[in-house]
């Protein structure tokens, strides 16, 4: 199957790993990633105001190109799923919003016809749960991770708000211990798994970042986890930075090491 | 007309969506916050303060740059209430003035290490400035 592709601004960059096993992996599962041609940041952080509009656009842009293209949109980065999805719900129910930004996108150089959020928005992990299926990544697992213990960090953006991502129940979500679990390895439950790890806060006051992630590290290590994995740029840079004591991994990562395209996580 | 205190909260709602009477006052928005240690004033104080029109205060607070847009607020509050859109308006409110920009592009230099993420800069810009 084919879907739309949007990598994001830190997968380019700081975060490739994140990108480049997530294309071989889909590979792999029978997923064809086509990239949007001229995707435009999204911005990393979505603005709750409603009069926020021009700061949305590219999102909306992205949402157009995929419409127009017949696909879902799917994302990897947790922030871009977040600033996305939410975009897609304004467009969908705040009919001055969507006016507004309609507006702005008939002066495009090349509009595309008015979009009213007609786009299915995945997150790649989504997409392997309600699409590909678990139980069809399972069998095509080769190295399975059997005996490792591993703690999803989900942190804020792939969950919250959790009426508008309906990405999984924000309280007790399942679906990353799923798809540990569909990789032969044993999630590890602990609380702090949907808790914040500082976010952007780390730029002006750094301390208060790492009091934040060092709560979710220690957390995970303490119930016997022996890596954390995330699909947050983000995460795993506030968790390293503050000085986990277990790796921090991306879960395209874990991903590529079962489907046998990684040599090993632990290495990173 | 309304005066400058009426026009203030009567933006923040709009711009907001919020319904701050909404509030049964039971704290647990302060309670679920991240970053409450580092907040002069809380989230159910946001909700309070814009209620009686106190929006100055809060604009003048450090505050409004101590929320994570981590929504945990939002999704916890047993009354819907959102409390983080409120501070997101009030921060509006702050940094859509003339030069008030919490972060400039000229800041951003010292601040970064190897590893900053692309999306730490975007998301720090978006939140901080206009």
């Amino acid at each position: 199957m084919k879907v739309s592709y949007f990598p994001g601004c830190t997968l380019r960059t700081k975060a490739k790993d994140l990108d480049f096993y997530a294309r071989k992996c889909a590979e792999i599962l029978g997923v064809e990633l086509c990239e949007i041609e001229n995707w435009q940041c999204c911005g990393a952080a979505f603005v709750s105001a409603k009069d926020e509009v021009a700061s949305k656009l590219s999102s909306v842009r992205a949402l157009a190109a995929a419409r127009d293209a017949e696909q879902p949109l799917v994302t990897v980065c947790s922030a871009c799923h977040n600033v996305i999805k939410q975009t897609n719900h304004a467009m969908q129910t705040d009919a001055e919003f969507a006016a507004k930004a309609n507006l702005y996108m008939s002066q495009d150089k090349e509009p595309t016809e008015a979009y009213n959020g007609e786009t299915t928005v995945y997150h790649y992990l989504e997409l392997l749960r309600d699409v590909v299926g678990f139980d069809k990544l399972k069998e095509a697992v080769k190295n399975p991770l059997t005996g490792k213990k591993i703690a999803a960090y989900y942190g804020c953006m792939l969950l919250r708000p959790g009426k508008v991502l309906g990405f999984d129940d924000p309280e007790n979500p399942t679906i990353i211990e799923n798809f540990i679990r569909a990789l032969g390895a044993e999630p590890v439950i602990y609380s702090y798994r949907n808790e914040c790890c500082g976010s952007y806060a780390v730029l002006e006051d750094a301390e208060a970042a790492k009091k934040k992630s060092n709560k979710v590290s220690e957390n995970a290590a303490d119930n016997g986890a022996e890596m954390i994995v995330t699909a947050c740029p983000l995460c795993k840079y506030n968790l390293e930075k503050s000085g986990s004591s277990i790796p921090v991994v991306y879960f395209t990562e874990l991903l590529a090491t079962a489907l046998g395209v990684k040599e090993d996580t632990d290495a990173e | 007309m309304l005066n400058k205190t009426e026009r203030q909260k009567e933006q923040i709602l709009r711009s907001s969506g919020v319904n701050p009477l909404k509030c049964m006052r039971c704290g647990k928005c302060s309670g679920t916050c991240p970053s409450y240690d580092e907040m002069e004033y809380h989230p159910h104080q946001f909700v309070y303060m814009v209620e009686t029109g106190d929006i100055e205060t809060l604009m003048k607070s450090d505050s409004i740059y101590k929320c994570l847009s981590c929504f945990a607020c939002v999704d916890r509050c047993p009354r819907g209430v959102e409390p983080a859109k409120l501070v997101e308006a009030v921060r509006l409110m702050a940094i859509r003035q003339k030069d008030a920009n919490h972060l400039t592009p000229n800041d951003i230099p010292a601040l970064l290490d190897d590893e900053t993420p692309q999306q730490l800069l975007m998301s720090a810009m978006r939140k901080y400035s206009k």
